[in-house]
């Protein structure tokens, strides 16, 4: 093995990383503030995909692609808290039957409406190619991915930290009935938040489908590995949320390229130990 | 419960004498709600009478159902053999899993039984020189017991039934006897069992195994029955339905597990008969079932609210 594998392992490791960042951000976000498990967060980032590759289609724009696939997203999520989520509070299995009741929905609606051929989101012309580095070819997609997730990263860190909506979140987080309590509007924040979790995945989607392509049942690829970044980070935490994709980016590449008939096992395995060690995650504080 | 039980046998009766007269395909529909009947039930064990909400209950399903499937098609080992060896790897699985699933609670316990499942998955998936991967070990054959073939769809039928009704005492009596009454009480308040002196973990821990063991029953089942397993039987959506069952049946109820599976088992069926758009129903059947039946049938049968 070279050192040219390695390096190009570690940058699809982390380019992959990114896309997941902007997937379980979203999720963990969603979680700490209204302690729901949204099953149907793989959907947000499918339909959001699909919605994507449309407006990319009709209108050649990407950017266009992105903040239609978004906002349309957002809508939708911000639908379901309102109508179907909020009743449910503190209901886990209530939760977790109705979040996947919807994540059917949309398979078979995306079905309906897409059909069941695979898809790639068309990118710009900008961003195809490849420039080399240090011995190793890197493509530019995948390192305006990793560029994307940065920007996206910090910019939540700042909203959360530094502004007055992002204090009511983090006390929504620690402690939704005192925030109610101190004049905190809990269920406006809920709603905000589950638009932004749901438009972040959803963003993922447009841009994950321009390398991973979009396809029938990656809303349920994607899930499990929403999933584990959220538990090995820490449920409700951001920097939890960017080491846990960077470690599941890593440890899925390593292990496709290593060991690929265990692949799986290479990136669960890590997962129980970490529990195992820590059962709140790495930065989770419950 | 009386009066349950005496219900669900008069039900088993009823089935064992008509079952000869039925034409195949209710038949064969029958003896699939049996089996996943099996499978909901011992969800029910964990979610029902303990509180823990599993969201990867077809992982020991699907090594059921597997370790079958392996055997009967590259060693031919018979129906006892493989009973024995399909429960008791689904049986060690739930004891690794429930090592590190029952140090969590709520949440956390079901994120970490999805993950958990999905590592079956994912052997199921890309094991293939075990496995097969995606194609799925195809040509099970149906067993032989006591030199009674049970290749037709009566026998078989008969053989699930018995199944069902062993496996539907054995959980009842757990539920009813000393240990089953404490993961009830656990189920209501973890600290008040904490005080009186149980040891809550263990009680946890021994459902959860056990739990695991009867889903792994029914895994074994389930490769007779079908003939073909594929990851397909260990997915996600797999455990997502089983909870639905349930749920649908209504949780801590046990029978009422079996007529959820039966009723989704139909459902599909004659659905799947009239349009491709199943999934479509089944998720509004999700959304039905908590805004309107949140206690299921059984619940909305007794006609009040836990």
């Amino acid at each position: 093995m070279s050192t040219e594998f390695w390096i190009a392992q570690a940058f699809n490791g982390i380019s992959y990383g990114a896309l997941l960042f902007l997937l379980a951000s979203g999720l963990s976000l969603i979680f700490g503030v209204m302690r729901i498990v949204n099953l149907a967060h793989g959907s947000y980032f499918m339909l959001g995909g699909y919605v994507g590759l449309t407006v990319a289609l009709r209108t050649t724009s990407f950017t266009l692609a992105c903040l239609a696939g978004a906002v349309a997203i957002a809508l939708v999520g911000m639908g379901m808290e309102r109508f179907f989520l909020r009743r449910l509070r503190g209901e886990v299995l209530g939760q977790v039957l109705m979040t996947i009741g919807f994540a059917l929905i949309f398979q078979d609606l995306a079905l309906l409406i897409w059909g069941g051929d695979p898809y790639t989101v068309p990118i710009p012309k900008l961003l195809s190619g490849t420039v080399r580095a240090a011995g190793a070819v890197f493509p530019i997609y995948r390192i305006f991915i990793v560029a994307v997730a940065f920007v996206v990263g910090v910019a939540l860190w700042l909203a959360l930290d530094r502004t007055r909506a992002g204090a009511m979140i983090r006390a929504a987080v620690d402690d939704a009935e005192m925030a109610g309590g101190v004049g905190i509007n809990v269920p406006l924040i809920s709603l905000g938040v589950f638009a932004l979790g749901a438009a972040l995945a959803a963003l993922g989607g447009v841009i994950g489908g321009g390398f991973l392509g979009v396809y029938p049942g990656a809303d349920f690829e994607v899930l499990p590995y929403a999933f584990v970044v959220v538990i090995v980070g820490g449920l409700g935490s951001l920097p939890g949320a960017v080491a846990g994709s960077l470690l599941v980016g890593l440890l899925d590449n390593f292990g496709k390229a290593l060991f690929p008939e265990l692949s799986y096992f290479t990136l669960f395995a890590p997962m129980a130990i970490i529990l195992a060690i820590r059962p709140t995650g790495l930065f989770g504080r419950f | 419960m009386g009066r349950r039980a005496l219900l669900a046998a008069g039900a088993i009766a009823a089935l064992a004498v008509v079952a000869p007269f039925l034409p195949a395909y209710p038949l064969t529909l029958l003896t699939q709600a049996l089996i996943v009947g099996i499978l909901a039930m011992s969800l029910d064990l964990l979610l029902g009478y303990s509180g823990m909400p599993s969201l990867g209950h077809a992982a020991y399903f699907g090594v059921g159902a597997y370790a079958v499937a392996i055997m009967t098609t590259e060693r031919q080992v018979g129906l006892i053999g493989c009973l024995v060896v399909g429960i008791l790897l689904a049986t060690l699985t739930a004891a690794i899993f429930g090592l590190l699933a029952i140090r969590a609670a709520g949440t956390y316990f079901l994120m970490i039984t999805l993950a958990l499942g999905m590592v079956v998955w994912g052997l199921a998936f890309r094991w293939v020189s075990l496995t097969k991967g995606d194609n799925g070990i195809s040509g099970v054959p149906r067993p032989t017991l006591l030199g009674l073939e049970l290749i037709t769809a009566v026998p078989f039928f008969y053989f699930c039934l018995v199944s069902a009704a062993v496996a539907w005492v054995l959980m009842g009596l757990l539920v009813v006897s000393p240990f089953g009454l404490g993961l009830r009480g656990i189920r209501g308040s973890e600290s008040r069992m904490q005080a009186l002196g149980y040891n809550v973990w263990l009680h946890k821990y021994m459902a959860f195994v056990l739990s695991g063991a009867f889903a792994g029953f029914a895994g074994t089942l389930w490769a007779y029955y079908n003939g073909f397993v594929s990851p397909n039987d260990v997915q996600l959506v797999t455990s997502v339905e089983t909870l639905l069952m349930v749920a649908l049946g209504g949780p801590g109820t046990l029978i009422g597990s079996m007529l959820g599976a039966g009723l989704i088992v139909f459902l599909r069926n004659f659905v799947s008969v009239y349009t491709k758009r199943w999934l479509l129903i089944l998720g509004g059947v999700y959304i039905g079932v908590i805004l309107f039946a949140p206690t299921g049938i059984v619940g909305a049968l007794r006609g009040r609210r836990r």
